[in-house]
């Protein structure tokens, strides 16, 4: 599958290195080449620089055959709105997005795109660890 | 009318202060304090410190009962998340947002924000305007019907200069309606009326005959009619 991943921080380059292990065909966009150091050495994808809310530069980024967009910067209506035009301009048929606001999270997955809050995935974990189930 | 206005940015604080003068309830959300308290000390207390993005701050300032939020932040994706919250978590009837970038509008308004305002779009026209060899100037988008308003001169030299209405070929849907020459009274134009160069011409035309618009009152070569064809 070819899968683009907007944000290269932790989490973005370690789940482009996971999906180019299993074989996907994956391309990072950033817009700060310096990120890029956090891909694994032996990434065969692509590290692209650019900002993912410019339609041009998610051109560049091949989002038109693009089957799943995923975003992950450090601003949710950032992500948001990367994930909307993935989704509405270009077609793509999945958008899977991270927002950290639970309020935004739950409004949004109504509304065509795939999203979830790690505020609320780890608050449950640590609750749950927390009272030993 | 109740108004919820998201930014405190330079669009913000002169909107607001125009909606005050007509009269209307304003709420402003500004997330930096600095600018809240100078706004407060300026305006009353019109401004909350706040979000304008987290659904929690927008419900605060009573949300739910707007019949209208304008987002004018200096960003495109937070203008976008407030009116989409406005619009789907408090059924806010109409929502305007600014818009920075031009390429963005298709997708505000695929998203359904009710209006889009592009002040990059408008200071380029302004100055195009300007420019002595351009041609068209936008007036004013009748959104819902794809109709623009224009207006433009007939150039020296055009083909069009010394004919009758009757005998120009218009692209289909498009209509000349105020003639302004210097010194006279602007004209409604008949089919009789003939053109006469440095005319200044109104005219309303569908978004996709704009070009044959333009090039059957600006074209200045004798075959200009024919590329159209």
């Amino acid at each position: 599958m070819k899968i683009l991943i907007m944000g290269c921080g932790r989490v973005g380059a370690r789940l482009a290195g996971l999906l180019d292990v299993d074989g996907h065909r994956v391309t990072v966009l950033d817009t700060d080449s310096y990120s890029f150091r956090r891909l694994p050495s032996d990434f065969h994808g692509t590290a692209l620089v650019g900002n993912g809310l410019d339609q041009e530069a998610l051109k560049r980024a091949g989002i038109v055959d693009t089957d799943i967009f995923i975003a992950l910067t450090q601003g949710d209506n950032r992500n948001i709105m990367a994930s909307q035009v993935a989704r509405h301009i270009f077609s793509v048929p999945r958008a899977i997005c991270r927002i950290y606001d639970p309020l935004r999270q739950e409004i949004y997955a109504s509304l065509g795109i795939e999203t979830f809050s790690p505020t609320t995935v780890f608050a449950e974990m640590l609750r749950q660890k927390a009272e030993g189930r | 009318m109740y108004m919820v206005v998201i930014g405190g940015g330079r669009v913000g604080y002169y909107l607001i202060k125009a909606l005050l003068n007509e009269g209307h309830e304003i709420v402003l959300v500004e997330k930096e304090e600095a600018i809240c308290d100078a706004i407060n000390d300026e305006l009353g207390s019109v401004c909350v410190r706040g979000d304008g993005c987290e659904a929690a701050v927008l419900a605060d300032v009573g949300t739910d009962r707007a019949d209208m939020v304008i987002a004018v932040t200096g960003h495109d994706e937070d203008n976008l998340v407030a009116c989409q919250l406005a619009k789907h978590r408090f059924k806010v009837p109409r929502t305007v947002a600014r818009v920075l970038n031009p390429q963005n509008e298709v997708l505000f308004k695929k998203l359904g924000i009710d209006v889009t305002v592009t002040s990059t779009n408008i200071i380029l026209e302004n100055i195009e305007a300007e420019v002595p060899t351009h041609l068209m100037t936008h007036l004013l988008t009748i959104r819902d019907r794809g109709l623009e308003i224009v207006e433009m001169k007939v150039p020296e030299g055009s083909t069009a200069v010394g004919k009758a209405l009757r005998d120009i070929s218009l692209p289909a849907n498009s209509v000349l309606s105020l003639i302004i020459r210097r010194g006279v009274r602007p004209v409604i134009p008949s089919p009789d009326t003939v053109l006469a160069a440095d005319d200044q011409i109104i005219g309303v035309t569908p978004q996709e005959s704009e070009e044959a618009l333009r090039q059957a009152l600006g074209d200045t070569k004798t075959n200009g009619g024919a590329r159209s064809a």
